[in-house]
Formats: structure tokens, C-alpha cells, sequence
């Protein structure tokens, strides 16, 4: 083949690589700018101060923003605890080579790919029928009082399904830490346990607080887990108590959407939905990116 | 080293009290930090455990074995007087159907759709930001790119439902506005994120010097593409395409809203499908707890954790056979 020819067919091939990039970025945009566009002329501080009324036809999301923002808050304060020492298990604890090191690894990769409704399965058979229903034996209710649906089984729920989320930032967190740090406070002395309080978990920290905050912005998107295991189809009181069901962002979109008498007249009600939960979890993706820069910025310049 | 030194100390020093107080407290910390390390395993494992426990019964008691049979969920089964025997998903009538023909059909179409958009548009948008855009560019597409992952699935399904249905029947005239196609462009959506970001980790951990090798050989920047770096990416790229799989298999809100539910045995694309994921969430709101049709659900979830469990494992291993490759085996 001639020089020339090679160089056209080479031009002609790449273009079309970059076509596809630019469809993946066109996708994007026709999304964003449909829910917009959809959307914008409906969000008013009215829409998110106030309950649904009229059978879900007019009104706000209030209870369902509280409801993600309550459902979030208690899967986070599950998840973190438990993420972050389970890193600091893998990079800091575990002895080279570890058995238990490598299983964990592997339960990880695979817990991420578990899908969610699967997840949601395994809120209702453990959390609310064994775990809940063990409660209400033992506590000697006569009705169903922890079996049930509720915030805390469907915060729990999404707490197993962000945790990989979680342990994966924090040993990335806990990787950018340089060894001399730690080789330094122990060689004043400091016992391993001091090292980890004072020393590496302070220099991890916008790192381990990245991994929170994708949790939070990948929990308070999904919906399957609490179909389920929490989530109300339409509850004006805010929930009261960690045993009551609430209402959903995410969840009040998939009814709105599909559930709907009238489509059209609920249409601009959705498309407002659908941009809050967009907004919200684009923010939150954002502090992410955010963080995370700073934090290889600072790095790079300490080597 | 270690040796060594235990050679040396043949006494241990006496500790003191305060020293061995400090000791015993660093024990039960590094005993609560690899508790913690157990439960990704022990979450895993109960998992596990706890469909497969509700999904026994299907096996167990007798009157679920009869309404619900292995064989029941895969043959064709006797329908009205006068029709054919066929494959129907009808567990809530008066005689239950329950074969999962239907819906293993469903899952495997809105699948096929997205992995036929995702894969190409994945891999070939990948390729573009490894080896032929600007480093400004690339490092544009990439936040973009985890911007389209973070939309949860539910506003896909959204946009599914509201727009691309609307847009494929107006354009193509088709019977059903909901359909495998609506729903596989829904996933294709979901799942694009994965492929290319799998791929893209997969092409740039080839080594430059390949790269400049095939150039200083006069090869094209192309040429150098398709017949060096990605063959030596291989494994990575198939990973990605698997792991994609399995995300489609297992995505459930996006099926759920743009699929249009109908558990149809057909081969057209243009028709509704239902799939193994919506009908768990379609149906375990209404259905009663320890009913035949509530083990059949959570035997459903078992099936989709077996799939996405095999599919993971691969994908895991060809990564790790990349990495190994290009490596010589040093990492």
C-alpha cells in the first residue's frame, strides 16, 4: 500500500474513534439539556419546600428530599466505619502475601458487581425478615414492628452495596501517604495504633472523605436496593423514627414516571424531580473531583 | 535478619507494666481492624446465604415443589384447551405458569442491544482518548465520561421512557413504544462508562516503548493502534466488555421503566420483553411472604448473583492477565 493511502485510511480510522467519543459526550448532553429544559421553569423554593398534594399532581418533593438526605446520612455513618478499616486492614495491618488480604480483595471486586435489585433481595431476607424479625421476637412485639420496611433496613442495605466504594478510595487515600511518614513516627517511638491515629489516617483524610462522598452520590441515586426494603410510594409525614418508611428522589421519579394517571400534566413535576436528583448527585460528584484533585495536587508537590 | 536478632536476645527484656498495657491495647486494635477486614467477605457470603435460604423453599416444601418445579420453569407447559403447550410467565393466575423461558429470552435481547452499542462505541471511544486525542482533550473526555457514570440509573430509565421512546417510534413506526430496543439503548447508556473506562486503563498500561517500536518501523500512529497496542490489550479490553455484560444482565430500574413488562417469547427486538431483574422488582411488592412465588423471585435473584459472580471473576482474572502480560509478571 502506498504511503499516502496508509496515511488517508490512518486519518479516516482515527476520525471515526473520535466520533465515537463524541457521541458518548453527545448522549450526555442531549440528557442534560432535555432535563433542563424539562425541568427548570418547574424548580421553585415552593417545589422543594412543599409536600405532594393533589395526588402526587401538584406540590414539591420536600419529603422526598428529606427522605434521601436521611436515608443517605444513616448509610453513611454504617458504611464508613466499617470501609475505612477495612482498608486500613489491607494497606496498613495485613501482612504481606495475606490469605484473609486477598479473599478481602476479591469480595470487594465481586460485591461491586452484585446487581442492586439483588441487593435489595438481601435487605428484605436479612435485614428485615431474619435480622428485624429476631428483634421483634426478642423485644416481644406482638405486630410486625422491626419487620418491616423501613429507613434504617434500607440504609443498611445501601450501606453493604456503597461499601466497596468506600474500602477502594480509602486504600487509594491511605496508598498517597508516604511510607516515610510512617517510618518517621515510629521511629520516635509511636505504637502502631498512635502511627495510624495521628499520622496516616490525618494525611488520608480528603481521600477517605472522596470515597464518602462517591458513596453518598452512588447511595442516593440507586433505587432497586429500596424498592423493597423502604421506600413509600406517597407519605406526607416525614418518617419519625428508624422503623418508618419514607419517601424518595429517586423513587418518586420511577412513580411519577410510570405510575402516573395523567402523563402529561405530572410531566413538568418529573422533569423537576429528575433535575433535583441530577443536580444532587452531580454536586456531589463534583466535591469528589474536587477533593480528590487537591489531594494528588498536594502529593505530587510533597515528593 | 529476624533471626538474627532472636538469636542475639536470648532474654526477653522485662516489660514494664505501663509498656505491656500499651502492647495488649495495639492487639485488640489490629483485632478490630481485621474483624472490620471480615465483613466485605462475611457481607459476600450472607448474601449469598440469605437469597439462597428463601429461594430453598422452592425445593423444600411440597406444595411449592408442585406449583413451581425445575421443570415447570424450563419446559413448555400445557395452556388453554385447544392452544399449544408453550413457555408463559404467569405466576399470579389461578394455575400458576412459571416458566422462565420468556424471561431469560427478555434479558438476553435487552442485553444483546446494549452490548451492540456499548461495546463498539465504548472500545472505539477509548481508543481515541489511549492513543489519538490531546492529552487536554482526553483529560476533558474523562470527567465527562464518570459524569454520564454518576446519573443514576433510574434517570436513564427516565429518559428512556420519556424520550428515546417517543424519538424510535415516531421515527420507525413501531408497534410498541416500549420495547427491547428502548430498553437496550437505556443500558447501552448505562453501561458505556464501564467499557471505556475498563478499556482506557487496559490501553494506556501498555508500555511506550511498544509503541515507539512500531513507529520507529515506520509504521502509522494507526497502524501502530490496531496491530500493537491492541492486541497487547486484549484481555483488559474483553474484561471490560464482560464486566459491561454483567452491569446490563443486572441493571434493573432502566428495564423496568423502558421495557415495557410483557414476558413475549419472540424474536423481534421491536417487541416489549421482561427481564430476569424487573420482574424481581415488578412483582416482590405484592407478592406474599413465603408464597411459591416469593421463593421464585429470590430463586431469580440467586440465577442473576450466579451470572454477575462468573462474569466478575472473569473479567478479574483478564485484567489481572493484562497487567501480568505487560509487566513480564513484576507486579
Amino acid at each position: 500500500m502506498k504511503h499516502a493511502t496508509r496515511r488517508t485510511l490512518g486519518a479516516a480510522l482515527t476520525s471515526l474513534t473520535g466520533l465515537a467519543a463524541l457521541l458518548i459526550v453527545a448522549m450526555l448532553a442531549v440528557i442534560l439539556l432535555d432535563v433542563v429544559r424539562g425541568g427548570i421553569g418547574h424548580v421553585s423554593w415552593e417545589f422543594l419546600s412543599q409536600p405532594p398534594s393533589d395526588g402526587m399532581m401538584a406540590g414539591g418533593i420536600f419529603p422526598a428530599l428529606y427522605g434521601t438526605a436521611a436515608l443517605t446520612l444513616l448509610m453513611t455513618l454504617a458504611v464508613m466505619p466499617v470501609g475505612v478499616l477495612t482498608a486500613v486492614y489491607l494497606h496498613e495491618y495485613a501482612p504481606p502475601h495475606s490469605r484473609l488480604a486477598s479473599w478481602v480483595r476479591v469480595a470487594v471486586v465481586n460485591l461491586a458487581g452484585v446487581p442492586s435489585i439483588v441487593f435489595g433481595l438481601f435487605g428484605l431476607g436479612f435485614f428485615i425478615h431474619f435480622v428485624g424479625g429476631g428483634l421483634d421476637r426478642a423485644l416481644g412485639y406482638e405486630e410486625l414492628h422491626w419487620a418491616q420496611p423501613g429507613i434504617l433496613w434500607a440504609s443498611l442495605t445501601l450501606a453493604v452495596l456503597t461499601l466497596p466504594v468506600v474500602i477502594v478510595s480509602t486504600e487509594e487515600a491511605l496508598r498517597a501517604v508516604p511510607m516515610d511518614h510512617r517510618t518517621a513516627s515510629l521511629a520516635l517511638g509511636a505504637t502502631q495504633s498512635q502511627t495510624l491515629m495521628r499520622v496516616v489516617l490525618p494525611g488520608a483524610l480528603p481521600g477517605i472523605l472522596t470515597g464518602a462522598v462517591l458513596a453518598i452520590s452512588r447511595g442516593a441515586g440507586e433505587v432497586a436496593p429500596i424498592l423493597f426494603t423502604g421506600a413509600a410510594y406517597f407519605l406526607p409525614d416525614l418518617p419519625s423514627s428508624l422503623n418508618s418508611q419514607f419517601m424518595h428522589l429517586g423513587y418518586h421519579t420511577y412513580v411519577l414516571a410510570t405510575q402516573s394517571p395523567d402523563v402529561e400534566a405530572t410531566r413538568p413535576l418529573l422533569y423537576a424531580t429528575v433535575l433535583v436528583l441530577l443536580l444532587l448527585t452531580f454536586a456531589l460528584n463534583l466535591v469528589a473531583v474536587v477533593i480528590r484533585t487537591r489531594t494528588r495536587r498536594r502529593a505530587a508537590s510533597a515528593h | 535478619m529476624e533471626q538474627g536478632l532472636a538469636q542475639t536476645v536470648v532474654v526477653a527484656p522485662q516489660l514494664s507494666a505501663a509498656a505491656r498495657r500499651r502492647q495488649l491495647r495495639e492487639k485488640v486494635i489490629a483485632g478490630i481492624v481485621t474483624l472490620m477486614a471480615f465483613t466485605g467477605i462475611a457481607a459476600l457470603v450472607l448474601i449469598i446465604v440469605f437469597i439462597a435460604k428463601e429461594a430453598l423453599e422452592l425445593f423444600l416444601d411440597a406444595h411449592a415443589r408442585e406449583e413451581a418445579s425445575l421443570a415447570k420453569m424450563f419446559t413448555t407447559q400445557p395452556t388453554r384447551a385447544g392452544k399449544p403447550p408453550a413457555f408463559i410467565w404467569q405466576p399470579v393466575s389461578n394455575v400458576p405458569k412459571v416458566s422462565m423461558i420468556p424471561l431469560f429470552i427478555g434479558t438476553l435481547k435487552t442485553t444483546v442491544v446494549s452490548m451492540l452499542v456499548a461495546v463498539p462505541v465504548g472500545v472505539a471511544g477509548a481508543l481515541f482518548a489511549a492513543e489519538f486525542a490531546p492529552r487536554r482533550l482526553r483529560e476533558l473526555l474523562k470527567p465527562v465520561i464518570e459524569l454520564l457514570a454518576g446519573i443514576p440509573s433510574v434517570v436513564l430509565g427516565f429518559f428512556a421512557l420519556m424520550v428515546l421512546a417517543t424519538f424510535l417510534q415516531d421515527t420507525f413506526g413501531l408497534t410498541y413504544r416500549l420495547n427491547a430496543v428502548v430498553a437496550g439503548l437505556g443500558l447501552a447508556l448505562a453501561i458505556v462508562p464501564v467499557i471505556f473506562t475498563v478499556s482506557e486503563d487496559a490501553l494506556t498500561a501498555v508500555p511506550r516503548s511498544y509503541r515507539e517500536a512500531s513507529l520507529a518501523l515506520g509504521a502509522t500512529p494507526w497502524e501502530t493502534a490496531w496491530k500493537v497496542v491492541l492486541p497487547a490489550a486484549a484481555p483488559g479490553i474483553l474484561a471490560a466488555c464482560v464486566l459491561g455484560f454483567g452491569r446490563a444482565i443486572g441493571e434493573t430500574m432502566i428495564v423496568l421503566m423502558a421495557s415495557g413488562n410483557a414476558a413475549i417469547v419472540s424474536a423481534s427486538l421491536g417487541d416489549s420483553v421482561r427481564s430476569l431483574s424487573a420482574t424481581i422488582a415488578a412483582e416482590m411488592g405484592e407478592v406474599v411472604v413465603g408464597s411459591p412465588h416469593y421463593s421464585l423471585l429470590f430463586f431469580i435473584g440467586v440465577e442473576l448473583f450466579v451470572f454477575t459472580f462468573i462474569l466478575n471473576m472473569v473479567a478479574s482474572v483478564w485484567t489481572k492477565k493484562v497487567l501480568k502480560r505487560l509487566t513480564g509478571g513484576a507486579s
